[in-house]
């Protein structure tokens, strides 16, 4: 198998982030909306929750629909 | 568009003013999905999200049960759509592309090993043949083989976990768990080698 340096350091940063208890994307998803208001409210999320912040850190897919949904609360806002 | 608190919107969907509440619910719902994704989506952006808004209305309507009053109700319901919204969009994206497509070059094959990125420097390549050679035999030999495709389909192919999840036969849940088992195992690995995840990062980093 061809393994590209790319893909090495890839796993080794998701190895080096390992933690031994994680939230699974299941979790994540469960308390997303309730870190994203904290955020939205100016309050340290990341401190208040981190292991979601976390998680967010490590798992792509999470991160793109925390984003997004980022986005679109701030429209409700507007 | 009336405001209502979160008992409101529960009792509103749930009762005699359903209609209208669902109504309400849809247009705040494709206010956010427009500017979140007017980014994402090239073409027919409104007719996407309008079908986006109406799978969402009725997963909310079943899930409604699973809120629990710690955000707002309408931030929940945001995120709900959002997840429908992804969902598809991922399906759309990856329909055609197999597990077996994102594998390396001679998948199944895990011996031989080449840097797609030569050094120039002659010890610094060495060291990288070493480190690939051992990150290769871990592969190999502590990993299950399907430890080693979901994590070749997520860290190589860059398939997202419920794709790769829907391929492999699972949920999203039970991948991350075992790719987190992995993940573990390699460290636990390197740890016996007496060695840190840092160290093999430092011998791939470019210049």
């Amino acid at each position: 198998m061809k393994l590209s340096s790319e893909t090495i350091r890839k796993m080794m940063n998701s190895v080096k982030s390992t933690r031994e208890q994680e939230l699974s994307c299941g979790h994540c998803y469960d308390e997303l909306d309730i870190f994203i208001e904290l955020k939205l409210s100016g309050k340290n999320a990341d401190e208040a929750m981190p292991l979601v912040k976390e998680h967010l850190d490590r798992c792509a897919a999470c991160r793109e629909e925390y984003e997004f949904l980022l986005l679109a609360l701030e429209a409700m806002i507007q | 568009m009336q405001t209502r608190t979160n008992e409101e919107w529960l009792s509103d969907l749930r009762g005699n003013n359903q209609n209208l509440a669902i109504e309400d619910l849809g247009r705040v719902l494709k206010r956010g999905l427009i500017y979140a994704l007017s980014s994402r989506i090239q073409t027919d952006l409104e007719t996407q999200v309008d079908d986006f808004v109406q799978d969402a209305i009725l997963r909310i309507l079943d899930k409604m049960d699973t809120f629990r009053g710690e955000s707002k109700f309408t931030t929940w319901a945001q995120k709900v759509a959002v997840r429908v919204a992804f969902t598809e969009m991922r399906r759309q994206r990856w329909k055609d592309i197999s597990i077996e497509d994102l594998m390396p070059e001679d998948s199944g094959d895990f011996t031989p090993m080449v840097l797609s990125d030569p050094s120039p420097n002659p010890e610094k390549r060495a060291n990288q043949t070493l480190m690939l050679e051992m990150v290769d035999e871990m592969l190999k030999t502590d990993l299950t083989e399907r430890q080693r495709t979901a994590l070749m389909a997520v860290m190589h192919g860059g398939m997202p976990l419920e794709e790769v999840a829907r391929r492999m036969d699972t949920n999203r849940n039970a991948l991350y768990k075992l790719l987190h088992d992995a993940r573990k195992q390699m460290r636990n690995r390197l740890i016996e080698k007496g060695l840190t995840p840092q160290e093999v990062l430092e011998v791939f980093e470019s210049g």
